[in-house]
């Protein structure tokens, strides 16, 4: 190394020479650093999305390399958030790659004392077998008076409001026809 | 705001640079009261009491905007001479009824309407939450109103007003409050000074505001002193609702609400509504004026999304499949249900009850006795894992081998492996794309209900039953893609917003809409949304290259609409107020209403037309009647119908307070929705004995680093990492006179529960002094439960159930506790310490206090006049 080279690797000189006076950027960077390459340039996709926490509804850009999120940042085109998000925002991609999710279906059954495993199709079909006894068990055709009542209220539900419009909607949907009155939302709380 | 919605803050920051003064209420300083230029501590709950106190500086100053007031607000109109105020009866306004606690509005009505506009009685409407429809339109008033624009006569509403916050003077604000009384008039003196034809100024509230047992009524006392300033319907100004989940406002109006459908149109009541004309008839009000006249096509659109091909006009398009409500059906009404073994089954979508949903004990006892439990959900959270690790297994309350619920976990997809809509809290719909498939069997809300419907659906396929009609002739059938066979949520969208049944074309406004069936529309506010068969929820122009208003970025509904009402920008000849709050007008040489956003008027109606004496519907709206979804067109500073606790607002005390209402005799909401089952033990208050039993005001709120009930935080190690221990705040008084030391331990009581947590001595907290004596508040974050990275008490479970009779939310914002040093007790003793302070307030349980405290013997005259 000469030592021209030698004192440019430093960087108080560069910094004190070059464009970046504050020494917040070129100038402060090391050769390590110099080597790398963002995530972001190096993504396959990008996702146009929308932080999933508070309303004030963040832009993010979700970045996709083989398959999986490889980064999660505030979208600067949102006149919203104008890029930026919260600690919450920017810990959405700790969110989705949490080793703490769950990924496969869990069974308790009754008076069980710890979990067991199920599958999916299984788990859809017990579960539609007794949201349809449910329902028989507790049908209310009409009232006292003969009015009609068409419903169920031996089936409950509360949603939380991160749930999207368009499932809102198939949810609101599937249970006034299967008359299951009792649907409530975290809009309630 | 700064804490829980920081990112809009920055907007806060912004105006504030740009000479903005920003005010900061809140019972403990926070990162917004640090930014803030001028911090007002509060005790919590009294939030009436102080924005009372400015509606009565306005109006003895005269400082309202006057020609916005007279031309806008309902100020001129004249009230009955049957209505009686608060001011002569003690807290009550007229028309209260003993037997049920409910109000007969019709001695609040207008003059010269008559006495059956009120369709429904006041308890239908309290047990439905009826005050809810009113999102998207005003409560039915109908007819004529008579006016006296000099505002003189002594039943207009401005007098009426007047006199109703006479007795909210500035020393009855520090009374109330603790509210010094130079802060007060440094904030009514900056408010007023704000307002005008250059100037608007801004509200902002939260859950703060929402969840108490008058929390209807605090929007309310917001929203009159911005109609009084000149603030709605203008740049800058506005009520503006921070909403606190991702979708919360879209949950609202495409409700998963028992009470509601799509669009704000109410779940049909067995008594009220057996037909559809009678159903449609109640929403539109035969007569009434305004928007809301066109319930019917409304009404009949969303029938036909529902029903599709079934749905015809000789059937009533199906309406004879709706379920009918014949009460309460909420939330807390079911958990009491579970209890009580009533309920079987219970799906939990993304919530977590058991630590976010008021008395946690109840919500897990509940959910310990059901037949079966499906909770689809990121992770494994405490509602999931109650019968495994609920603090009730400690006290023996419940036992694994003896709980019967079974319980069927789900992983969800996370919000980058689906798309679909969020809308936030402006109104707006911002489409997310999907990034990645969702591992393993983690789907989406979508997949699971599509699917259960299929499989359901499939089930009955051959029965003859008449209560599987509705499944069977169910418009099912959207298109599914991918290795999971996902449904299309572009096309659940396109339903939404609505189409043409014969061409398939996709509506672009909810104009477009008919009664006849020739139509579909899921959701009519939300029509537009794909106008031109484009997702315009989808649109991502940058914002650096469009206006402020920035109306290509997602859409907002109705309309793509971005401030309501904003007919009010202009004064009532349709021009600007003025050059600076310029926003929409009235373009005179092209004959229409244009400006920088969508306006909220139709769009050739002159500012000179008016309507003929016995118009109804839209065109009975005049030129100059901004308010176009209000049946006489007027802002409300008077609520003549709709509003079940009062035409007014009026200062309550909490359900749990620790103080004598000191406005008013009556302590309390008269009309709150009361509870009366054995596990909702509430502390007593005032007038009753023992309430110094739990001499404390506690009050809960979020942390920045934390989201709700913790089930997407305590479960993100960087999140855990930035707030990992349950703590409550307390006063260096408060640490002194309870023995508390700065990280060490302390447990909270109340007739529910006794919760610990490690303490944090702060003067972020200041001991307030009230009605002559010191009240100390504490603080607690409510984010904590048993799973999780970090894990903590759950301060939710401290609160018993009281809720607000227009919407059914409860208070959950403040409550009654003592405070004692050390850890809780665990097992046995734990349920015993709860019990010994339940003997110690009066061996009251359960305990409710009394609706009415009118005439109790320790109450003197309200106030020294
Ligand atoms: S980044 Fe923060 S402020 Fe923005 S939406 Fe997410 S939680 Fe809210």
């Amino acid at each position: 190394m000469g030592v021209r080279s030698w004192i440019e690797g430093w960087p108080v000189y560069r910094q004190l020479t070059g464009t970046d006076p504050l020494g917040r950027g070129a100038a402060a960077k090391s050769d390590g650093s110099r080597a790398l390459t963002a995530r972001t340039d190096t993504a396959d996709s990008v996702a146009r999305s929308v932080c999933p926490y508070c309303a004030v509804g963040c832009g993010q850009r979700v970045f996709v390399k083989d398959g999986q999120v490889s980064q999660i940042e505030g979208d600067p085109d949102s006149p919203i958030s104008r890029g930026r998000l919260c600690p919450k925002g920017a810990a959405s991609k700790s969110l989705v790659t949490s080793p703490l999710r769950q990924t496969t279906v869990r069974y308790r059954r009754p008076y069980g004392t710890e979990w067991e495993d199920l599958d999916l199709d299984t788990a859809m079909n017990m579960i539609a077998d007794r949201v349809l006894a449910a329902r028989d068990e507790t049908w209310e055709d009409v009232d006292a008076e003969g009015r009609p009542l068409n419903r169920t209220l031996g089936i409950s539900s509360l949603g939380g409001a991160t749930l999207d419009n368009e499932e809102n909607y198939l949810i609101k949907k599937l249970f006034t026809a299967m008359g299951a009155l009792q649907i409530e939302n975290q809009a309630r709380i | 705001m700064a804490e829980a919605h920081p990112v809009g803050f920055q907007w806060v920051m912004e105006a504030k640079r740009r000479g903005a003064k920003v005010f900061h209420v809140d019972p403990r300083f926070t990162r917004t009261s640090a930014l803030a230029d001028s911090y007002l501590p509060i005790r919590a709950g009294t939030d009436i009491a102080l924005l009372g106190g400015v509606i009565r500086y306005i109006l003895d100053n005269e400082l309202d905007f006057r020609e916005y007031v007279v031309a806008y607000t309902n100020a001129a109109t004249i009230v009955t001479e049957e209505y009686a105020d608060t001011e002569d009866m003690h807290g009550l306004f007229s028309g209260f009824n003993d037997d049920n606690a409910t109000y007969d509005q019709a001695s609040w009505r207008y003059e010269g309407h008559s006495q059956t506009q009120t369709t429904r009685d006041s308890e239908t409407q309290r047990e439905t939450a009826a005050g809810l429809e009113n999102e998207s339109h005003g409560a039915p008033v109908g007819g004529q109103t008579e006016r006296d624009e000099t505002l003189q006569h002594p039943r207009c509403v401005y007098q009426i007003l007047k006199r109703h916050f006479a007795r909210y003077t500035p020393e009855m604000v520090e009374r109330v409050c603790g509210i010094p009384q130079d802060k007060f008039f440094e904030l009514a003196r900056a408010w007023t000074e704000n307002s005008g034809r250059d100037r608007t100024g801004m509200l902002v509230y939260s859950v703060g505001w929402t969840q108490h047992s008058v929390g209807v009524q605090y929007i309310r006392t917001g929203a009159i002193i911005q109609l009084l300033l000149g603030n709605v319907g203008r740049p800058g100004g506005g009520v503006m609702a921070l909403r606190g989940h991702a979708s919360i406002q879209g949950s609202t109006d495409i409700p998963t609400l028992f009470n509601l459908l799509p669009g704000y149109l109410p779940m049909p009541h067995h008594a009220n509504h057996p037909t559809l004309d009678k159903w449609v008839d109640s929403i539109a009000h035969p007569g009434q004026k305004g928007f809301w006249g066109n319930a019917r096509t409304y009404g009949v659109n969303l029938l036909k999304a529902y029903w599709g091909d079934a749905a015809t006009a000789d059937n009533d398009y199906c309406y004879g499949y709706m379920p009918r409500m014949t009460g309460d059906h909420g939330t807390y009404q079911q958990v009491l249900d579970m209890i009580d073994g009533k309920i079987k089954g219970y799906f939990l979508l993304g919530q977590n009850p058991a630590v976010g949903s008021a008395h946690g004990r109840a919500q897990r006892l509940g959910m310990a006795n059901l037949d079966w439990l499906v909770v689809r959900d990121l992770f494994e959270i405490e509602s999931a894992t109650f019968w495994k690790n609920a603090p009730e297994i400690e006290t023996g309350e419940i036992a694994p081998e003896e709980c019967r619920t079974e319980v069927f976990f789900l992983p969800a997809a996370s919000h980058v492996e689906k798309e679909g809509t969020f809308t936030q809290t402006q109104r707006l719909l911002q489409w997310r794309e999907k990034a990645v498939e969702p591992p393993g069997d983690a789907r989406s809300e979508l997949w699971f209900f599509y699917h259960l419907g299929r499989i359901i659906r499939e089930r009955l396929a051959t029965s003859t039953k008449p209560r599987d009609r509705a499944l069977l002739d169910l418009a099912w059938d959207y298109p599914t893609h991918g290795p999971t066979v996902e449904p299309s949520a572009e096309a659940v969208l396109r339903e939404i917003n609505g189409y043409d049944v014969a061409t398939g074309r996709p509506l672009a406004s909810f104009t477009e809409m008919k009664d006849d069936g020739s139509t579909v529309g899921g959701c009519w506010i939300y029509t537009g949304v794909y106008a031109d068969g484009v997702n315009q929820a989808a649109r991502r122009k940058p914002g650096s290259e469009q206006s402020l208003v920035a109306p290509e970025w997602g859409w907002a509904w109705p309309a793509n609409r971005r401030i309501l009402y904003n007919r009010a920008s202009a004064d009532p000849d349709g021009n600007p107020w003025s050059e600076r709050k310029r926003y929409v007008w009235w373009d005179a040489d092209k004959s229409e209403w244009t400006g920088y956003d969508v306006p909220d008027f139709e769009k050739t109606k002159p500012p000179s037309y008016r309507p003929e004496r016995d118009a109804s519907g839209v065109a009975g709206i005049a030129g100059d009647d901004p308010f176009i979804l209000q049946g006489d067109g007027k802002g409300w500073l008077y609520a003549p119908t709709g509003v079940l606790d009062g035409p007014m607002p009026t200062h309550y005390e909490p359900v749990e307070s620790p103080v004598r209402n000191p406005l008013y005799e009556q302590q309390a909401n008269p009309t709150r929705k009361v509870y009366t089952h054995p596990i909702n033990t509430l502390n007593p208050s005032p007038p009753e004995p023992y309430s110094q039993v739990f001499p404390y005001v506690f009050t809960v709120s979020r942390l920045t680093e934390h989201h709700t009930a913790g089930g997407m935080s305590r479960t993100v190690s960087p999140l855990a990492e930035l707030q990992p221990e349950m703590f409550v705040e307390v006063s260096p008084e408060l640490a002194v006179e309870r023995g508390l030391t700065h990280l060490g331990w302390a447990h909270l009581i109340t007739a529910r529960a006794a919760i610990e947590a490690k303490v944090l001595v702060t003067d972020r907290l200041t001991p307030l002094r009230v009605d002559d004596r010191i009240i100390h508040q504490v603080w607690l974050p409510y984010h904590f439960g048993f799973e999780g990275l970090v894990t903590g008490d759950s301060a939710n479970d401290l609160f018993g159930i009281s809720l607000d009779p227009n919407v059914l939310i409860q208070e959950s914002k403040v409550g009654t506790c003592d405070v004692r040093s050390g850890r809780r007790p665990r097992g046995a003793e734990l349920l015993a310490l709860v019990v010994d302070y339940r003997r110690r307030s009066g061996d009251l349980s359960p305990h409710y206090p009394p609706q009415v405290t009118t005439d109790s013997a320790d109450s003197g005259p309200d106030q020294e006049v």
